[in-house]
């Protein structure tokens, strides 16, 4: 099922990162993910991206093509969906679900690199913590977004932020990616005027 | 969604986002060693057969343990209804004991539609999973994946259900599902096993099946029910095997894509003879699996989803 399309800009939303700024934040994750991982260097663990839906998996696509343009390496990428180990199933409406695609070698023994567009509660990152558990053994796991907004409830922390973003938490952080919105670009919206 | 009751009226966009989930749960699960979800951790299912089953029963428990749902199995024989209870106090009785959904096969049309009513407001939610000669909703969802699956789509297809269409739930669960979805149904079976007002489905209606074949794209031919037969439907066993049996000759009649689905169990040599059924273009085996993930699919929109104000 296709993820809901970010409509036209809106009055009452600020722009956080325009296009340009997207483009330069991804670039400057890829660089910094090569360099923590080690990547291309002598004894570098396997590095696998899996992009969380429905954003994350073209953001995941996405740094796995700058990487490889930047170090000649290419590294597997996969989509995981978490829905189904969500903590917050009973609390809201039916979802539906997206579809999971792990790398053709699995990601045993590999360094795993979650990508998710927004870092907010963490409960979507512990969710996909558990998925990932059933779907492998992964030898260690990383966290990259593209924004983090703070507010959190669980002791998680991303390994790779494009930006941090102080919010309320009656505003609402819209990220919008060419693949699926059509456009570029990152929001700050208050959710009472949505 | 709180009930899954009958296909007749099952909005055709909630039955594919259905059949959607249950391929995604598909394709998750497919390869893994861990076949284990945490999506319904907490929740508790139980089955309530009043008839006997093998297929139907293992695939709502392996269904709901896949699910981490807490399932139990009630059967009549082992349970109060051998001292008499009634059907709405051992589904009052369930629900009290803390069951999220009740799983319900009886011998009755319509079992499962009273035990919705008598549980209105307790928060037990009710899946029929066969009540007599009325519908079978799981069933025909697993076919349509099965039939999706192997032709791509459904919408344009042509299919025929064959046989016992008058004691048979599956194939009217399967006309009203299948039709929503926009396929051309053709019934086809002796007059004597066809209902009476056939002719206000949305199907046509065939007592010759030897010319149906080169049209078709699937084919589901049906178990004659002994069972509920008291009387003289057809002359002999062997007369109906000969004129409305799938034997090899007409098998190759079907064009090449053709599916051949039985709902089990299946009688061999009788509506179907053994080297049909064991051909690669049976997807017999293939329905019993989708009937897995469908059934975690309708758990999981029954289930899952926010908490109604009971």
């Amino acid at each position: 099922m296709a993820p809901r399309v970010r409509d036209a800009t809106d009055p009452a939303e600020r722009e956080l990162l325009s296009a340009g700024d997207v483009a330069r934040t991804i670039a400057r994750m890829a660089h910094q993910i090569i360099e923590k991982t080690s990547l291309g260097g002598e004894a570098h663990r396997p590095v696998v991206l899996l992009g969380i839906p429905s954003r994350g998996a073209p953001l995941a696509r996405r740094l796995a093509e700058l990487i490889a343009e930047f170090s000649d390496v290419t590294v597997p990428v996969g989509a995981l969906d978490v829905t189904l180990y969500r903590d917050d199933l009973r609390r809201r409406p039916n979802r539906p679900l997206e579809s999971t695609t792990l790398p053709e070698g699995g990601i045993d023994d590999c360094l795993v690199v979650l990508v998710d567009d927004v870092l907010f509660s963490g409960r979507t990152i512990r969710a996909a913590l558990d998925a990932l558990r059933d779907a492998g053994r992964p030898a260690a796991v990383q966290l990259a977004v593209l924004v983090d907004r703070g507010h959190r409830e669980l002791p998680i922390r991303a390994d790779y932020v494009g930006k941090n973003v102080p919010t309320s938490r009656t505003e609402e952080v819209a990220v919008c990616l060419t693949e699926v919105d059509g456009r570029d670009g990152v929001y700050l919206r208050r959710e009472d005027h949505q | 969604m709180k009930h899954l009751l009958s296909t007749d009226g099952l909005d055709p966009a909630q039955a594919t986002a259905l059949l959607d989930t249950a391929d995604t749960l598909k394709r998750t699960l497919l390869g893994r060693e861990v076949r284990k979800l945490p999506t319904l951790r907490g929740r508790t299912v139980v089955t309530m057969f009043y008839e006997n089953s093998t297929r139907t029963r293992v695939s709502f428990e392996v269904a709901g343990k896949w699910m981490s749902a807490d399932v139990i199995n009630v059967s009549a024989g082992g349970s109060s209804v051998g001292k008499g209870e009634s059907l709405r106090d051992t589904a009052l009785t369930l629900s009290a004991a803390g069951a999220d959904l009740v799983i319900v096969r009886h011998p009755a049309s319509g079992a499962a539609h009273r035990l919705a009513g008598w549980l209105e407001g307790t928060g037990t939610g009710v899946v029929n999973a066969g009540d007599g000669m009325h519908e079978h909703p799981t069933q025909a969802l697993l076919d349509a994946a099965t039939l999706r699956e192997r032709l791509g789509t459904i919408a344009g297809r042509r299919i025929a259900i064959v046989g016992d269409v008058l004691h048979s739930r599956v194939a009217r669960s399967n006309v009203h599902l299948l039709t929503a979805l926009g396929a051309e149904v053709v019934l086809v079976a002796p007059p004597t096993l066809l209902p009476t007002g056939v002719e206000s489905w949305p199907v046509a209606v065939s007592h010759d099946l030897d010319p149906e074949l080169p049209a078709l794209d699937a084919v589901m031919m049906l178990r004659v029910q002994a069972e509920r037969m008291h009387g003289g439907f057809f002359p002999s066993a062997r007369e109906y095997s000969i004129a409305y049996g799938l034997n090899e000759r007409r098998f190759n009649q079907l064009p090449e894509h053709a599916v051949v689905l039985h709902p089990g169990p299946m009688l061999r040599g009788m509506e179907i003879a053994a080297a049909v059924a064991d051909s690669p273009r049976a997807a017999i085996t293939e329905q019993v699996r989708n009937g897995v993930h469908v059934r975690m699919a309708v758990l999981y929109h029954l289930l899952a989803g926010e908490e109604e104000a009971a």
